[in-house]
Parts: structure tokens; C-alpha cells; sequence
């Protein structure tokens, strides 16, 4: 008696998930294919952290730019987290169609995957980096310790923040201004030009994962005297606390290039090739560089950035990661496991 | 379809037995049968050479001890605490009971990164409870103190919500035979509750410890991560291995972690066995 009703039962359910299943299915494929017709479009941009706010202002530009041009409504989605961890999301097939992440080094993971084609750093101007940053010092207001430039972190008692090389690929930037402060200061001494980078990785207290975290212990929990940020975020902590911090511009640092790519095989199943290379064109057009430079990033274009010189320190020696060999030089250098970051850091 | 029910199987009285062991078995083997097999797969591309060279790393291995160390401390006070507070929400009442008893789950409800930014924020040297310390010379954020606030915070409600229906089912009169047999209460409450409600305990000190262990999200905050102090967590590890794509390393670290907690909970339960057969003879 149970039996046959739990066989009728079991049945009933079968069935029920059967169809579920059908539907949802089907669901999805109706969603998906509806997304890119017509005069409707659907790009997802897979971002980092601090460009939040510049994608929002930009998207709306693009936006309407875009529905003028074609008069075709484009909808972006976009996603932010840790540079990072987005490009592995990306690579265990998060669905983006372009993504603008922190350092090169990130897109060419995505492209390791198959996703990107390989020569997509060539294929928008200035390295596909539309827009760069460097690495600077926020301070407390006044400047208590007075900082002025990269000799000033090694002294006794300083307390740096900065996040882990380890675990945060923008985290290397820092790392390499110093080092090439020291590379310049030295003459290439590579003895003194450890000794001078563990000297200042000595003094760090605080070594958060992300930059995001670094910039929570800094502001939030007042930890530390001086905070190693990307000038973008540096600008953003004055702006919201203008009477705590200042900004400090040393005399060399690195040009930070977040790049952006398309990611070819996902722009391509999802019809939007041509959307998502106009999307990252459009970041440089006289008036995207103008957003760019006003949410603190540097403005690829040089009149453009020159127009900004109020807000950056346009003197400060850049050098860039081709001083370096590239990534993957870098990489194997400075931070793979036993290389000199290890190296310093442990002894 | 009869000729089944007519043979010898036991007759199970409870319908939908079939399709709700499907159910349990497909959504066992989804969730947890087939990403822990995953885990296994990948860690094997390892040879075993470089397996035991990411384990035995100097970082990897202060990790392991770090979690492991911080997550049993916190396991421990937990179930001191734990049982206490079970102890007030059970055997008193008083107003505003229920919401107190509300609170313990907050643990489990907070997004867990919250719970570390606030509690980095507070412990930290310029924050509302760090300050106090700090006169005395006590830094909390970004040591093991901090750490194992952090696990202690997550893993309060496992021991309490397992100590809470043991102390509610069990027996009064057990006390009061004691104590007519001439126990003092803190003989009582040692040597007959504490022995009654001690495999609830354990249990709840091990899915603590195991939680802890894994834990990420509320201690990255507080930590400070540093490699010097020794305040990495395996789970940091982890995380730092898959930032460089290395996912055989990454997940030779959570093999082991595996292990880990699967030997703790196979002693726990050993115990609880041997607790249960012991009461049954």
C-alpha cells in the first residue's frame, strides 16, 4: 500500500523535476538569446576594486554616446573585486566580455586560458592602458613623521602599510617603485638595493591581502604612519576625509598600467564583438579621458593629463614594468616562491 | 511491483523512502562527493615530491601550526563559555531571554567579512576596545589575539546551539539523587551535568575547531597576515597560491586540511561511541 503510493509518488516528483528542469533550461537559453537582439545590448565588464566609481560615470557617457550613435540601448554589467581574483573568475568561466583589470599581468592569464587572443596588448593604443596611476604615500594630516620620499620608510620607527605582494597583484607595484628607487639610488647595486627593500618591508606592520584592506587599516583603524596606495585611491581617501590626510608624490615611482582586453571567445558566443570594442575605444575620446582624469586615474592623453597638473605631481620620475623585462620576468624575479621578495622578506 | 512487497525486504514504514534517498545521495554527491573528489584529482598531479615540498614550506607549515594552534584555543574557550551560556539560556529565565538566545546565531547570519572589518576595527589600537588594551601594552588586531577573537566569534554558536538541547532533555532528578546521596553542588555539577552534557561538548568544540580551521573571511582582516609573525592562516595560503594560478599547490594545501578535519571529526564521533555504548551497557 505505502509502497505503491510512494511508487506514485516517486513518479509525480520525477516528473515534476523533469519538467522544472525543462523549464529552467529553456529559461536560460530564451534569456540568453533575447539578451543581443535588437535594441538591446548586454556587455559585462569585469573590473577591480577602485574603478568602481569611474565605470559608473563612464558607462552613463558611453551609454548614451553609444544610443545616439546607434540607437541602440547598451546595458553594462559590471563586476569588481580583487584584479586578481576577477581574472581567475574569469578563467573558470565567469561570463565577461571585456575586461579592465590592474596590471597586465592578469589579462595575460585570461589569455593563457584561450579566452583573449594573444597581441591584444597591441590592439588599443598606449599598451591597451587607457589610463595609468602611479604609487604614492598618504600621510596623516601635517605630515607628523615628515615623509618626503622613499629614504624616509626606512627609518627606525616608521610604521608602513602596504598589501601583500604574495596575495595582490597590485600589491607588486609598490614593490617595484621601491625597487627601482633603490636600483637608482644605488646604481645597481644589488646588495644595497636588497638591504634597502628589506629595510623597508621591515617596517611594514601591516600587510593586508588586497589594497582595499591596506586602505581600511590605514583609514579606518589608523594603523600606521604612512599608506603605499595607487594615486587613484590616495586622491579618493583626501577627497572623503580632506582635513586627516595629504597626499605625498616621491621623486621616482612606477607607472601603473591597468590594461584593458576584450575577452574574444565570450564578446564573440555573446554577439557583442563590436559593442565591446567600441566600449573600450570610447575610454579614449577627449571626453572619456576627462572622467578618467576627474575619478583620479591619469589620463592616457597627454594635453588631457597636462590639463590636470593640479592634481598630479607631473614631475615624479616614472619608470614602467618594461624596466623590468615585463610580467612574467617580474614575476619570476621578485615574487614566485624563494624568489627575492621571499628572500628579503624571510631574512 | 507486488512481487517486490511480497518478498522478505523489510517493510519500510515511512513513505518515499526511494526518491528521498535519491534526493539525498544526488545532492550529496553534487555538494560535497564530487568537488572533494575534485580536490583529490587535482592535488594529484603533484608528484608526490613537490606534494610534500608545498606542505613542508617554511610559510605553509607556520600556517597549518597558526590555525591549528589559534582555532583549538578559541575551540576551547568556546566550550567553556558556551557552556555557560547554554547553561543561562536553558536553566534560567529571564526577561529578554529570547532575544539574547536570538543573538548566539548572529554569528552564523553575518556575512563573515563583516564581522572581521568590525572586529579589526574595534580591536585595533585606536579603536572603542583596543584603546583599553593598548595602555597596558596589549595590541590586539593584527596578532594572534586578534586571530583568535576572530575564531572565538565565529564558532560560539556551534557549541552553545550543540550543548542547548542536551541541557533541555536532561534530567534534574539526576542532580538531586546526588545531591541526597550527599554530593556537593560542585561535586554535582562536576562529576553528573558536566559528565551528562560532556559529549555535546565535544562535539560542539569540534565543529568549532574544524570551522575554525577553515576559517577565511573574519580572520584575513584582523590577522594582518604576516608572514614574520607568524600570523598567516592556512586558508591565506591557500588563497595566495591561487592568486599565482597554482592550483596544485593550492589544493595540496587543502588536501591536507581535509585530512585534518576529517581525522578530528572521526575522533569526536570515536568518543561519542564509545560515550553512547557506555550509557546503553
Amino acid at each position: 500500500m505505502f509502497q505503491k503510493k510512494a511508487n506514485h509518488l516517486r513518479r509525480g516528483t520525477a516528473l515534476i523535476l523533469t519538467l522544472s528542469l525543462m523549464f529552467s533550461l529553456s529559461g536560460c537559453g530564451q534569456s540568453s538569446s533575447q539578451k543581443n537582439t535588437g535594441n538591446q545590448v548586454t556587455i559585462t565588464n569585469v573590473s577591480y576594486d577602485p574603478t568602481r566609481e569611474l565605470y559608473q560615470a563612464y558607462n552613463e557617457a558611453f551609454t548614451s554616446y553609444y544610443k545616439e550613435k546607434t540607437g541602440t540601448d547598451v546595458e553594462v554589467v559590471m563586476s569588481h573585486g580583487g584584479s586578481g581574483g576577477q581574472a581567475r573568475s574569469v578563467v573558470e568561466g565567469a561570463d565577461a566580455d571585456v575586461v579592465t583589470l590592474a596590471l597586465a599581468h592578469d589579462i595575460t592569464l585570461v589569455e593563457n586560458a584561450g579566452l583573449i587572443e594573444s597581441g591584444w596588448i597591441d590592439e588599443f593604443d598606449k599598451a591597451s592602458s587607457p589610463y595609468t596611476s602611479t604609487i604614492v604615500f598618504l600621510v596623516r594630516k601635517g605630515n607628523p613623521k615628515n615623509i618626503r620620499n622613499w629614504d624616509d620608510l626606512i627609518k627606525d620607527g616608521m610604521d608602513i602599510i602596504t598589501p601583500d605582494p604574495k596575495s595582490s597583484g597590485g600589491a607588486c607595484w609598490n614593490f617595484l617603485a621601491a625597487w627601482y628607487y633603490a636600483d637608482e639610488k644605488f646604481g645597481g647595486d644589488e646588495k644595497q638595493m636588497k638591504d634597502f627593500v628589506a629595510k623597508l618591508y621591515d617596517n611594514v606592520s601591516v600587510m593586508d591581502s588586497g589594497a582595499r584592506g591596506a586602505t581600511t587599516t590605514f583609514v579606518e583603524n589608523g594603523q600606521g604612519d604612512v599608506l603605499l596606495a595607487w594615486e587613484n585611491e590616495a586622491l579618493q581617501s583626501v577627497k572623503e576625509h580632506p582635513d586627516e590626510y595629504e597626499i605625498i608624490s616621491p621623486s621616482i615611482s612606477i607607472l601603473a598600467q591597468p590594461s584593458v582586453a576584450i575577452v574574444d571567445q565570450n564578446a564573440e558566443k555573446d554577439q557583442v564583438a563590436d559593442v565591446a570594442k567600441d566600449y573600450l575605444e570610447y575610454l579614449y575620446t577627449e571626453d572619456a579621458q576627462k572622467i578618467i582624469g576627474e575619478y583620479g586615474y591619469r589620463p592616457s592623453d597627454e594635453n588631457i593629463l597636462n590639463s590636470f597638473s593640479d592634481k598630479f605631481d607631473l614631475d615624479m620620475k616614472l619608470c614602467s614594468i618594461d624596466d623590468f623585462g615585463g610580467w612574467d620576468k617580474a614575476y619570476d624575479t621578485f615574487f614566485n616562491d624563494g624568489a627575492i621578495f621571499d628572500e628579503i622578506y624571510n631574512q | 511491483m507486488k512481487s517486490i512487497t511480497s518478498k522478505k525486504q523489510p517493510k519500510n514504514i515511512i513513505p518515499a523512502f526511494g526518491i528521498n534517498l535519491g534526493i539525498t545521495i544526488a545532492m550529496l554527491s553534487a555538494l560535497i562527493l564530487i568537488p572533494l573528489a575534485s580536490i583529490l584529482a587535482y592535488s594529484l598531479r603533484l608528484t608526490p615530491g613537490d606534494f610534500f615540498r608545498t606542505l613542508s614550506s617554511e610559510p605553509v607549515r607556520f600556517a597549518f601550526g597558526t590555525s591549528i594552534l589559534c582555532s583549538f584555543i578559541a575551540a576551547f574557550i568556546n566550550a567553556v563559555f558556551g557552556t555557560i551560556i547554554a547553561w543561562v539560556l536553558v536553566r534560567y529565565s529571564f526577561p529578554g531571554k529570547r532575544i539574547l538566545d536570538g543573538l548566539i546565531e548572529l554569528p552564523f547570519a553575518l556575512p563573515t567579512a563583516v564581522a572581521g572589518i568590525t572586529l579589526s576595527k574595534m580591536y585595533s589600537t585606536t579603536g572603542f576596545i583596543g584603546k583599553i588594551f593598548d595602555r597596558y601594552g596589549i595590541r590586539i588586531s593584527y596578532t594572534h589575539i586578534g586571530l583568535t577573537i576572530a575564531l572565538i566569534f565565529i564558532g560560539i554558536p556551534f557549541v552553545v546551539r550543540a550543548i542547548e538541547p542536551v541541557l533541555e532533555k536532561y534530567d534534574p532528578s539526576y542532580e538531586e539523587a546526588a545531591c541526597m546521596l550527599g554530593a556537593g553542588k560542585t561535586e554535582t555539577f562536576f562529576k553528573v551535568t558536566l559528565k551528562e552534557l560532556f559529549p555535546a561538548i565535544l562535539t560542539g568544540f569540534g565543529l568549532a575547531f574544524a570551522r575554525g580551521i577553515g576559517e577565511y573571511g573574519s580572520v584575513i582582516f584582523i590577522s594582518g597576515n604576516s608572514q614574520k609573525e607568524h600570523t598567516q592562516v592556512i586558508s591565506y595560503m591557500i588563497m595566495q597560491k591561487l592568486n599565482y594560478l597554482d592550483y596544485g599547490q593550492a589544493t595540496a594545501i587543502a588536501l591536507a586540511m581535509l585530512i585534518i578535519s576529517f581525522l578530528l571529526l572521526l575522533f569526536i564521533n570515536i568518543v561519542q561511541i564509545r560515550q553512547a555504548k557506555r550509557k546503553g551497557a
